[in-house]
């Protein structure tokens, strides 16, 4: 059974001026971690909303954990852990106070399911008194999180749950997210960060209230169509500068150390004029090869379709 | 019924964390409460008087240079007849007028009868009432002083006229206007407030999404406001029986009774505010501007509502404040029963049920 | 070699007890991409407010623009740019406003208003755009142009405090290419971010915690003394030690 379906999801906001989710249609299975991979603005927490009972869609149906999201909505509400985006806690009540109001309001207590959030809470535990507002945002994060998960729900909703955390923290967390999967809920989990992708058992690529694609990342990889080439120097600047102004580059970027570009004729002749005319103008540390795409270099490919050309 | 009341703790400790807020809360009406009566026993000095002595005879001098040789009062003028005293009040300064009939002392000496006529500008009530009060002392002062050489013992009728404020409002009618005022700040302002915070922070989309009852949500923001509203008007009852010696009357259980009733109303209108606004800040605007103001204006309180024009005095019946300031000052100051304010209290409840089901009604179980 | 741009001396900043940035020394050269990143808590914002003039340090020194930060704080406001992720541009203004406005606060003359403003909208190609509202504007064009007014009075530093958090990838690529071209005219950059990735486009990162600088290089450097093939894990080994959080 699926945990969560959604068909042909539209949502408009303003009386039809701002589209959100356009036609949006994807299932989650039972004990899966699906992440939806998207910049601001692209419809992310709408969805959430949706499948969270709090919006109404315009159009489509979905249903979670077998129930639909308007009849059923009752339902819904007591199966379900929800983080929203700005991690709802009360910053004048303590770490402790947050939780037990929490457990409370869904029904139970902190001592009843503590084995759920043991692993988060230890972390917590020396910090019970300290008022939310006082805490580090991965701090705010990890107490959300439990908070969420004290009435140990079936599926869980986790909007932008990595947004402004630092990178220990945002690993932290992911490790948490993976041992929380082996217990068998299921996760819909959204993200910004192109590198977290990798960490979901399947992906959609949002963009624009659409998704732009849809799979495992590692199908999603190998589906990039082109070759991607990655070059460096030492004078990195010239040569991003260089590769724009040749015509068969198509799209071309920095990424990490290297810049990764496309080609639009590839083919060994067209690659060895090109190399060539990189190493006349960067002769001295020139690397250059082919090299494998990441999450990210799939989404700018998707994004450059949709606009004609992004990043060039 | 454990979740509820898990939520109400929760409310205690966001009302009793926020220091700030709760100074205001109790110190406004209390500052109010001490500066009025502080107000109120501050001697009046120097007031300028116009005097029309139409008698002109030596019963009216001996008074008028009484008058004159205290601290409170400087003549600033004879008027040559009651015409004029109209303009002088007109041009300012002017708080009193005495007026003597023609034949005043022969009045007294044959019918021993003699009228005094003390007309006060009445739009600041209190220096009105001190002033007429003091004069009327001074003519009895000169009453008994002539009783001990008479035989027959002389009446001099004083009449008072208050212009602007004819039911001198103010003194007593203070404390109930306080007490209207502030069971809708702390009710409407903050109700509200607290309902759209929790929107502001995002924590109402976890409260819907939990299998907690919305409505029992918005129930338990209620609960702790209702608390500081009876300790609000404990402290100003207390306040106003022992600092300003202004004793209750009627039945304390009843004057609770009809406050707790004013209460549920404000309440009422302040989860209808909270429907209506999405930020805090527009939260308290609407309470401050659609609420404060109306009250401020149209309860009765600061402006006599029988002075206003047809269409004010028709949409004063709209504000509950007007109804309550009934009944607080038919109980508190005149000690009546329920049964004299059967109507009004009537009126409060329907409004509740009104402001209520508006509510329920605008309350979304989900987000807009 | 030229004078640096910003230079710190066991620059320190306390709050009562607690030692928010402790006596952190590091130069940084003009035109330099200087990445300045650190767990939350780490100090990284306490020492940008320092930097930018907002806060006085508690012992140390630091040179802004050539500038004592501890004595003469105004005068460092005015030769340099700050953009933050949070606040910017005003979304209620037009982008011809927001760049009237900003171009006018530093004192460009109406006639350097009109070109900056000319040249900065056919640079960012928001010609179609220069009266719809700021707030109508996607959030990466918002950044992108953000950046732009940050830099147009031609400050010698430029503050940018997580400038790219939420933008789409494509985006914050683009908005790269315009701190590379900034930083070609000779503007140094003094930039925070959490997206590591986007150290490695940096001359130089310095990686805070606790506090404390624990490491200062290029990325390459960083990596090859690390022995590792990304930031992200030199980060992660480093940031990991951290006895404090809290922001």
């Amino acid at each position: 059974m699926n945990a969560i379906t959604l068909e042909h999801i539209t949502k408009t906001y303003n009386k039809g001026a701002v589209l959100a989710v356009d036609d949006v249609s994807f299932a989650v299975e039972k004990g899966e971690m699906f992440g939806i991979i998207g910049p601001d603005g692209a419809g992310k927490t709408s969805i959430f909303r949706i499948l969270t009972t709090l919006l109404l869609a315009d159009k489509g149906t979905a249903t979670v954990a077998g129930y639909d999201v308007i009849k059923d909505f009752q339902k819904i509400r007591g199966i379900i852990g929800y983080m929203p985006g700005r991690f709802s806690l009360y910053q004048d009540l303590t770490v402790e106070e947050n939780l037990n109001f929490f457990a409370t309001v869904f029904g139970t207590s902190i001592d009843e399911n503590y084995d759920q959030i043991k692993d988060i809470y230890v972390m917590l535990e020396p910090f019970k008194d300290r008022r939310a507002g006082k805490l580090s945002g991965g701090m705010k994060q990890k107490l959300a999180l439990c908070c969420a998960l004290i009435h140990k729900p079936e599926v869980l909703f986790l909007d932008e749950p990595t947004t402004g955390v630092d990178v220990v923290s945002r690993r932290e967390f992911w490790d948490i997210l993976k041992r929380l999967k082996a217990e068998g809920i299921t996760i819909l989990v959204s993200t910004s960060y192109m590198d977290e992708a990798t960490l979901c058992d399947r992906i959609a690529l949002m963009l624009g209230g659409k998704i732009l694609s849809s799979d495992t990342p590692e199908r999603v990889i190998k589906s990039y169509p082109e070759k991607l080439f990655a070059v460096k120097s030492s004078t990195m600047h010239a040569l991003l500068k260089d590769l724009r102004a040749n015509e068969n580059v198509v799209q071309c970027y920095a990424a990490g150390e290297y810049i990764h570009f496309t080609l639009k004729e590839a083919g060994e002749a067209n690659e060895n004029i090109l190399l060539k005319f990189l190493r006349d103008k960067h002769e001295k540390d020139l690397i250059f090869t082919e090299t494998v795409p990441t999450v990210e270099d799939c989404f700018i490919r998707l994004l450059g379709k949709q606009d004609g050309g992004a990043g060039n | 019924m454990k979740e509820f009341l898990a939520f109400i703790t929760k409310e205690f400790a966001h009302v009793f964390r926020d220091r700030k807020t709760l100074l205001m809360l109790f110190g406004v009406p209390i500052v109010q409460i001490i500066l009025f009566g502080f107000a109120l026993t501050n001697e009046i000095k120097d007031s300028n008087i116009v005097i029309v002595d139409n008698a002109k005879d030596i019963a009216t001098q001996q008074i008028i240079t009484k008058i004159a040789s205290t601290d409170y009062f400087k003549i600033k003028g004879n008027l040559a007849s009651a015409d004029e005293i109209d303009k002088a009040f007109k041009s300012g300064d002017i708080k009193l007028a005495i007026v003597f009939p023609v034949n005043f002392y022969t009045d007294l000496l044959h019918t021993n009868k003699a009228q005094v006529q003390i007309i006060a500008d009445a739009s600041d009530p209190n220096t009105a009432t001190t002033l007429t009060e003091y004069v009327k002392g001074i003519i009895a002062d000169y009453q008994s002083q002539l009783s001990e050489t008479m035989q027959t013992p002389e009446q001099i009728i004083t009449n008072t006229r208050m212009l602007y404020n004819p039911d001198l409002k103010g003194a007593p009618n203070f404390v109930p206007g306080v007490i209207a005022m502030v069971m809708l700040l702390v009710c409407v302002m903050m109700t509200s407030i607290s309902i759209v915070r929790e929107k502001e922070l995002g924590t109402m989309e976890v409260l819907l999404v939990s299998p907690f009852k919305p409505i029992l949500v918005i129930l338990a923001k209620a609960v702790p406001y209702l608390v500081v509203s009876l300790l609000n008007l404990t402290v100003i009852l207390l306040l106003s029986v022992y600092l300003l010696d202004l004793p209750i009357k009627g039945n304390l259980l009843l004057l609770y009774s009809v406050s707790t009733l004013y209460i549920i109303t404000s309440l009422a209108l302040g989860l209808l505010v909270s429907t209506g606004a999405k930020t805090q800040q527009g939260a308290m605007t609407l309470s401050l501007v659609g609420m404060m103001l109306p009250t401020m204006m149209l309860s009765g309180y600061i402006y006599p509502i029988e002075n206003m024009p047809w269409i004010l005095r028709f949409i004063s019946n709209a504000v509950p404040a007007k109804w309550y300031y009934i009944i607080v000052k038919a109980v508190m100051l005149k000690g009546l029963s329920f049964s004299f304010i059967w109507r009004e209290t009537l009126i409060l409840f329907g409004m509740t049920l009104v402001f209520l089901f508006l509510s329920m009604r605008n309350f979304k179980i989900r987000l807009e | 070699m030229e004078e640096p741009v910003i230079r710190t001396k066991e620059l320190t900043k306390r709050f009562g007890d607690f030692v928010a940035v402790d006596r952190i020394t590091f130069d940084v050269h003009k035109g330099e991409i200087f990445g300045f990143l650190g767990a939350n808590g780490a100090g990284k914002t306490t020492a940008m407010r320092m930097l930018c003039g907002l806060s006085i340090p508690t012992s140390g020194e630091a040179m802004v623009a050539g500038i004592d930060v501890y004595h003469h704080p105004e005068q460092v406001k005015r030769s340099i740019g700050y953009m933050s992720q949070k606040f910017s541009l005003y979304e209620d203004l037009t982008v011809l406003e927001n760049i009237r406005f900003y171009a006018g606060i530093y004192g460009l003359t109406d006639k350097q208003i009109k070109n900056k403003s000319e040249e900065l909208i056919e640079k960012l190609g928001l010609q179609k755009q220069a009266k719809v509202l700021v707030a109508s504007l996607p959030l990466g064009w918002r950044q992108k142009l953000a950046f732009s007014v940050a830099i147009v009075h031609q400050p010698k530093v430029v503050f940018l405090d997580e400038p790219t958090g939420g933008v789409d990838p494509s985006m914050r690529k683009q908005f790269w290419d315009m701190i590379y071209d900034a930083s070609a005219d000779g503007i140094t950059i003094f930039v925070t971010t959490h997206y590591l990735d986007e150290a490695e486009y940096c001359d130089r990162i310095c990686i805070m915690v606790d506090g404390r600088i624990k490491a200062l290089d290029t990325p390459f450097l960083l990596k090859k003394n690390y022995g590792v093939d990304n930031i992200t894990e030199v980060f992660y080994r480093l940031a990991r030690t951290a006895q404090r959080s809290g922001d």
